[in-house]
């Protein structure tokens, strides 16, 4: 077990490797001087110059890729064109919310999308299984930057529930811990504060989870369906267990491996959903920020999310390998 | 395609394509034709502002008879290019196997590492906004899906009956691929290239929408809801009708999609 990790670890960076080259390049290929976002136009000469030597541009590419590569392996992606701070901080800063929006968004789409799944599988064809697939094609059918106009119309305009954006109410002052509002919340005894940064979580996350959550209804549907026609389940039948004993215990456990990978493949799709949320709702996360930075032209803010998106992405996807082999041996012997 | 699910979808398409190709006939108005004494005017049934007015006053109808043609034009590139592209490299991957494969392989991975959209995003991001740049970033991903599809079919028919035997006639490489091999794989890119229309006319419109897609001045429909965030509280139908075109159309491409798959490609079929 820990030769294979190892092996899928050091697997990894080879292509992270190729992944912050094809961004360099890009960065290469990009019109435009990049000292023009970094001085006024009335600039003279010598001003450029000792700008390009400040940010190493007057050096060859090469030099400027390998010490690139070298800094962001330290996590140092330099310093931020527009807000003159490391971006490395500015990313950690907004991290939290990100996440914060993440987590609460896969948490409602497996709650409601697993049980949906299991129960349409466990009557095929009947009226919850044709409105789940119905669902299901709307779900994956609608824009998700509409759906999030859409409910602010109606919840933060029509009915006035809602706030129509934002993380928190300015003014509530929380001590910051955790950056997670509301575990910070709980942790000041702020109940307050916690209902405040639920009614915020609310639009956003129903939003982030809907096509999550038919894609995991989908594929719970699907593997539990063909389970359910194993060898092992007439077995089981046989051996006089009751239905839902034998579609909890038996088919919806060995379902759960198909589950647990489109889990890991839906992060990506919840990465580039959460890009378009986070602008809608301006939640101020990382792809709020990074729609900020392509804005400004500001290239090293840019690269930064970037590397540092795919990363999670690469890395998201390798735990979801490892896990993969302890719920289910047969792939490591593969 | 008897059922209503094909009905839907096929209506929509053929109307959708009606709007493109005679848009400057249909459309009530120029599209990009500004009148503030006419900003928001809600839609009228009986008006000439069937949809009503956006909040420079253009009319609704004519911009979203107008966004249809964009939308269309770039999904259809995009599945195109990435579909040339992708078979390509899949089926030579898959046919020559070795150090070909190893190479496609791997630079497959590299691609794949990005999650969705970002590496779109990032493209346009740094090479700037147009209609090639927009049309490459879409597909920079999206290539994908037919490259595993075409090499493992490669893989598989090179070693067939069939094929062995062209190669004993003395039909060359070039002749095994274009007669044996891309003829036994259309099927199932067509299928491919439905559900990848469907998802690159969602990702332009989300491109749009952020502001990075074409040009602001092309009437766009992501562009569109774009512009609709910031009049929400007293302009729905900014909001309301260019989405519910998106939804409509990809929802029919989808359709039609599953469709295609009932009817070309049997093992395809869920339980």
């Amino acid at each position: 077990m820990l030769g294979y990790t190892l092996r899928r670890v050091a697997g990894t960076i080879p292509v992270l490797f190729m992944v912050s080259l094809l961004i360099f390049a890009l960065v290469q290929f990009a019109p435009g001087d990049p000292v023009d976002m970094l001085v006024s136009d009335e600039a003279t000469e010598e001003v450029r110059l000792a700008i390009r030597a400040a940010w190493g541009l007057d050096q060859p590419v090469y030099v400027q890729y390998l010490t690139f590569l070298k800094n962001a392996v330290m996590g140092d992606f330099g310093q931020s064109f527009r807000y003159r701070e490391p971006v490395m901080q500015l990313i950690l800063e907004r991290l939290p919310a990100s996440l914060e929006l993440a987590i609460y968004s896969t948490l409602l789409a497996v709650a409601i999308g697993l049980p949906l799944g299991v129960w349409a599988a466990s009557r095929p064809n009947s009226i919850v299984d044709t409105v789940g697939s119905i669902g299901g094609f709307f779900g994956i059918s609608l824009p998700n930057f509409w759906l999030g106009i859409l409910l602010i119309l109606l919840f933060a305009g029509t009915f006035n529930l809602l706030p129509s954006g934002g993380r928190e109410t300015w003014g509530l002052n929380v001590e910051r811990v955790t950056g997670f509002l509301t575990v910070d919340a709980i942790i000041a005894g702020r109940w307050d504060a916690l209902w405040d940064s639920l009614r915020h979580l609310a639009l956003p996350v129903v939003v982030l989870g809907t096509n999550m959550t038919g894609i995991i209804m989908q594929i719970t549907r699907a593997s539990v369906l063909e389970n359910l026609q194993e060898d092992y389940v007439m077995t089981a039948r046989a051996k006089g267990m009751s239905g839902r004993v034998v579609l909890w215990r038996h088919a919806f456990r060995n379902a759960l491996i198909a589950v647990i990978t489109i889990i890991g493949l839906e992060f990506g799709t919840l990465i580039s959903g959460a890009i378009i949320v986070e602008t809608v709702f301006s939640w101020p996360g990382i792809g709020y920020l990074l729609l900020q930075g392509i804005s400004f032209r500001d290239f090293p803010l840019i690269t930064g999310l970037v590397l540092v998106y795919t990363t999670l992405f690469v890395l998201i996807n390798l735990a979801i390998d490892m896990i993969y082999t302890i719920v289910d041996p047969r792939i490591r012997m593969g | 395609m008897k059922s209503p699910k094909g009905a839907f979808s096929l209506a929509v398409i053929v109307l959708l394509l009606l709007a493109a190709t005679f848009a400057p006939l249909i459309a009530p108005f120029d599209p990009n034709r500004q009148d503030l004494m006419l900003a928001m005017t809600p839609p009228q049934l009986t008006g000439p502002h069937f949809l009503g007015t956006d909040h420079v006053g253009r009319d609704m109808m004519s911009r979203i008879i107008y966004g249809s043609r964009v939308s269309l034009l770039i999904a259809v590139a995009v599945v195109l290019f990435s579909g040339v592209v992708g078979v390509t490299l899949g089926v030579v991957s898959g046919y020559y196997g070795g150090r070909v494969d190893s190479i496609v392989q791997k630079f497959l991975e590299v691609v794949w590492a990005f999650p969705p959209l970002l590496l779109a995003i990032s493209i346009v991001a740094f090479l700037g906004q147009g209609l090639g740049i927009l049309i490459v970033a879409l597909a920079s991903q999206r290539w994908i899906p037919y490259c595993r599809l075409a090499r493992a079919e490669a893989l598989s028919l090179r070693e067939r009956e069939f094929v062995s035997a062209a190669r004993s006639l003395g039909a060359t490489n070039a002749r095994i691929l274009r007669t044996h091999i891309l003829p036994n794989l259309i099927q199932s890119a067509l299928i491919v290239a439905t559900f990848a229309m469907a998802t690159a006319i969602i990702a332009e419109s989300s491109l749009s929408f952020l502001g990075l897609g074409v040009p602001a001045t092309t009437p766009t429909w992501g562009g569109m809801l774009s512009d609709a965030r910031a009049y929400i509280s007293t302009s729905w139908w900014m909001a309301l009708f260019p989405g519910l075109c998106i939804f409509c159309t990809v929802l029919a491409i989808n359709l039609l999609g599953d469709v295609l798959r009932t009817h070309l490609d049997p093992r395809l079929n869920r339980a």
